[in-house]
């Protein structure tokens, strides 16, 4: 409790020159993460920048005398909230990659300069405020954040408080009815299945194995036709809509190139054949 | 250090997050930018709560928090029941209220 109480006695003083330190440096990397979640050209890679702001964000609360918030924002925001994107880029994000055709002409640098704008004007706006010195949450911290927050909650804000309960069971039951989704039809059967391909003609035998007469029999390389070209129908949908595949069709041709050329190295032809043949000319003249 | 720091630093954030708004057509990036710009918000509010020396600036960044853990629910649903019908997750696919 005393060690509390010297840390409340240090926030109410002001800052100190670490915390100058720890926010020059903390910030940037926000700054960074919060870049990288907007220009990240995969979904995964924005999120986790976006988690690495927050918990950056989360040791700001801390430094500012929001312990519980700090410890809440990891929690939930970090822990949950992040987890819960990750999962969903994980169900949706194999072909979500972004199309890079603008729809609206010009759309990307009219952001860029109204973001720009706003930002000045967010700004400008502040740098007006005649803000100089921390009150500090000493007082307000005596008996501990958690006590503080807990007695304003169930006394002030308990209205709020209740409506946020009903907010939470809304949500959860929304998103329930919305991703819910009942099977109108019977599942088709195998047999079904096998009759509708026969009827539709399009492709009977089981697919080809991934790797046949490629140099590798990887699942990410396909496998290759008779006359070397790589066949689609050998590597699984995911990995094509990732991009995934790896082609080794010319692999063989390049590796046949450079034994030649070492034969021919070593038979010392090439740079010689063409100059008995200048010689040959010469001769005839 | 000038307080007045932890501000620009939550303004910074907030013009970031909301550019990324207007850019980006992945419905889950536009989300994460969403977030971006309401954690931007909790740092100001958790910032103004120690200039002023008392704990409603954080009984607000609180409730921020439960808001927003609502919405990322509901939104996350919706973009995975649009995915589900349209098979992107494109803001630029989902023009239409109805397929």
């Amino acid at each position: 409790m005393s060690a509390q109480l010297a840390a409340a006695a240090t926030l109410s003083a002001g800052t100190s020159t670490g915390e100058a330190v720890q926010f020059w440096i903390l910030g940037t990397v926000a700054v960074i993460g919060a870049l990288c979640t907007v220009f990240m050209k995969r979904a995964v890679h924005s999120a986790l920048c976006l988690a690495g702001t927050m918990i950056i964000l989360a040791v700001f609360y801390l430094a500012n005398g929001a312990y519980f918030l700090g410890v809440v924002q990891i929690i939930v925001y970090t822990g949950a909230i992040m987890m819960l994107f990750l999962f969903v880029v994980m169900l949706v994000g194999v072909t979500a990659a972004d199309s890079l055709k603008e729809t609206i002409k010009g759309q990307r640098w009219l952001a860029l300069a109204s973001g720009l704008g706003f930002g000045i004007l967010l700004i400008g706006g502040i740098g007006n405020a005649s803000v100089s010195e921390f009150t500090g949450l000493g007082q307000a911290n005596a008996n501990g954040n958690v006590e503080g927050l807990a007695s304003l909650i169930f006394t002030k804000y308990v209205f709020a408080f209740e409506i946020t309960g009903a907010l939470l069971i809304t949500a959860a039951v929304g998103a329930m009815v919305l991703t819910h989704r009942e099977r109108t039809e019977r599942a088709r059967t195998q047999r079904e299945l096998a009759e509708q391909r026969v009827r539709e003609g399009k492709y009977l035998p089981p697919l080809p194995a991934p790797g046949v007469y490629a140099r590798h029999n990887a699942v990410d390389i396909a496998g290759l036709l008779p006359d070397g070209t790589p066949s689609e129908l050998t590597v699984s949908k995911t990995l094509r809509e990732r991009g995934q595949v790896r082609d080794v069709s010319t692999d063989a041709l390049d590796d046949l190139k450079a034994l030649e050329q070492r034969a021919e190295e070593r038979l010392e032809r090439g740079a010689v054949a063409p100059a008995t043949f200048k010689r040959s000319e010469e001769a005839s003249k | 250090m000038n307080p007045v720091n932890y501000l620009y630093l939550a303004a910074l954030l907030f013009t970031i997050g909301a550019t990324g708004v207007l850019i980006r057509r992945n419905a889950i990036v536009v989300f994460m930018c969403v977030e971006l710009m309401l954690n931007a918000c909790n740092l100001a509010f958790v910032a103004f709560s120690r200039m002023h020396g008392n704990l409603d600036g954080q009984i607000i960044a609180f409730f921020t928090m439960v808001v927003a853990a609502a919405e990322v629910v509901v939104g996350l649903a919706i973009i995975v029941s649009l995915f589900r019908s349209r098979h992107s997750a494109s803001v630029d696919d989902a023009s239409l209220m109805k397929l």
